[in-house]
């Protein structure tokens, strides 16, 4: 380890504020891996909110750290552009190097026509039919867990949950469905996370992929419209001319933003119910604050750190000249955390008055358009969860292991035990 | 203060007496109108705030911003009289007004 790394291991809160402010570059994974990653994001805030970064590992780029500022650049379509083509979404250019065409990362007219196409099968008139399917399947997972034995939560429920309700959006071969959780952490991984080895691995299987689903694409798109995914992109006018990247691109984009996002809350939720044990005694006393703490869980955990536009032209931002072609960073996970916008926002507080006030979905043209789905699947396992245990924690047992990203913000264990 | 009529996709009725100047989002909020969720808390930035104005006050009513026009567009069930609450200011020439809120916010 460097002696900058091993200074910033031991003490992250000094060594945040005693390096140059142009030194400041909250991108590294490192920071996310180890959870260090606050003080840095609190100096940009209090110091220098719309933050030149001139050196990363993923080049020059812009961080906009505040709530208010990140609106801003959210509202601003036509300025701070999404298309994959200037670079994409992510502070990795093309989507996590995925070089791929997806709705997220377009600009209107094409996103909309897009986003148009896939929006309805996640509203609420939707999801509220697919209730009872995504409990009975809750049930069944919380059902078979082992009790009194410390079991990895990542692995026995967040992912197993997730992967679940994605191959019944998908109507995805059942047998088959832990693809789907490799391929969506393929899809965001870069060489050193220990998902993938190379770059080319990445592709490898991202090609895999999309073979696998251009059979079942035929498959549907031979047979009367049924109401998956795949189904109401083969019959719908507008997804059915795409290229075979676009459809693979936009496929990706709903594992992901499907898989990733819900399965880190899930864990997270009951990380911060253990880190704040005054709150989960309120939750058990008061199971009807689920409704609240749900959006509370999704803005504390923050699962994707950052989204990235790239400015069409210069503009200005929070009093800092951006030119045309630069790399602008929107920080959710530290507009989540400013105090101008959230009160006391380095608390877990499963009552807050506004919860649903919060950057995790993003916001504009492009907020998240599973939003509805991920706070349903978090409020039935919560649900669920009281309903089994009502008078037992789910205590956490060890230190998590995190993800090394700053897209990706979550675990990838979880050690916890319910004794019974 | 100004009265609106708000009316759940259940039927049931809400007479809201709201300040003049406010947002008809703000004062659906304030006087506890259920189904309105404003996500944004008003920024015009999501589209969990649409509701539906009756025939006979969408014309009283601002010229809709191209971003409203967006938002609105990617909600579920777009009607002639959809808006968003948020965007949408509280005047005596308001009094009376009929507002139907949707099922659920997208």
């Amino acid at each position: 380890m460097s002696e900058a790394a091993t200074a910033r291991k031991l003490d992250p809160a000094s060594h945040a504020y005693s390096i140059p402010l142009d030194q400041i570059d909250v991108s590294d994974p490192e920071l996310f891996r180890s959870y260090t990653l606050w003080p840095y994001f609190e100096r940009l805030r209090r110091e220098d909110p719309v933050h030149y970064c001139p050196e990363s590992q993923f080049g020059a780029y812009w961080a906009v750290t505040k709530y208010k500022d990140i609106m801003q650049v959210e509202t601003s379509h036509k300025i701070f552009s999404s298309d994959t083509e200037l670079g994409g979404i992510t502070i990795e250019d093309g989507n996590a190097k995925l070089g791929l065409p997806m709705f997220i990362a377009m600009d209107p007219p094409k996103h909309d026509e897009q986003r148009k196409t896939v929006s309805p099968i996640v509203s609420p008139e939707n999801l509220a039919k697919l209730e009872s399917t995504i409990r009975s399947r809750v049930g069944n997972i919380l059902d078979g867990l082992p009790l009194n034995e410390t079991f990895d939560w990542v692995e026995h429920v967040s992912i197993e949950l997730t992967t679940q309700m994605l191959a019944t959006l998908f109507d995805f071969p059942w047998e088959d469905r832990r693809k789907l959780t490799r391929w969506s952490d393929v899809a965001t991984a870069q060489p050193g996370s220990g998902i993938i080895d190379s770059w080319e691995q990445k592709m490898a299987e991202v090609k895999e992929c999309g073979e696998y689903f251009a059979g079942l694409w035929n498959q549907r798109v031979n047979a009367e419209p049924g109401n998956d995914l795949i189904s109401m992109m083969a019959h719908s006018d507008v997804m059915r001319h795409m290229s075979p990247e676009e459809f693979l691109g936009n496929l990706l984009l709903l594992i992901v933003g499907g898989n990733d996002t819900t399965r880190n809350s899930i864990s997270g939720g009951l990380l911060a119910l253990n880190e704040n044990p005054e709150q989960y005694r309120k939750l058990r006393e008061n199971p009807s604050l689920i409704t609240s703490m749900v959006p509370e869980i999704i803005r504390w955990q923050t699962p994707l750190a950052h989204m990235r536009r790239t400015a069409r032209v210069d503009t200005e931002l929070g009093g800092k000249t951006i030119k045309a072609g630069e790399k602008v960073v929107m920080w959710y996970v530290s507009g989540n955390r400013d105090e101008d916008a959230i009160e006391r926002p380095n608390d877990f507080i499963i009552d807050r008055a506004r919860p649903r006030q919060h950057l995790s979905f993003g916001f504009g043209i492009h907020r998240c358009v599973g939003n509805r789905l991920a706070e349903l699947q978090l409020r039935i396992v919560w649900e669920e969860i009281l309903k089994r245990w009502p008078n037992t924690e789910i205590e956490v047992m060890g230190e998590p292991r995190r993800v090394y990203s700053s897209f990706v913000k979550g675990y990838e264990t979880l050690p916890v035990r319910i004794r019974a | 203060m100004s009265q609106i009529i708000f009316i759940e996709s259940n039927g049931t009725r809400h007479e809201a007496d709201i300040t003049d100047g406010h947002s008809l989002m703000e004062g659906a909020v304030a006087n506890m109108v259920p189904g309105i969720d404003a996500d944004c808390g008003g920024a015009c930035a999501c589209a969990t705030c649409h509701i539906y104005v009756d025939d006979a006050w969408t014309d009283r009513l601002p010229e809709k911003s191209e971003m409203e026009n967006s938002l609105l567009e990617f909600a579920p069930h777009l009607e002639a009289g959809s808006r968003l609450a948020c965007q949408i200011t509280v005047s005596p020439e308001l009094a009376g007004m009929i507002v139907r809120l949707p099922e659920a916010q997208h």
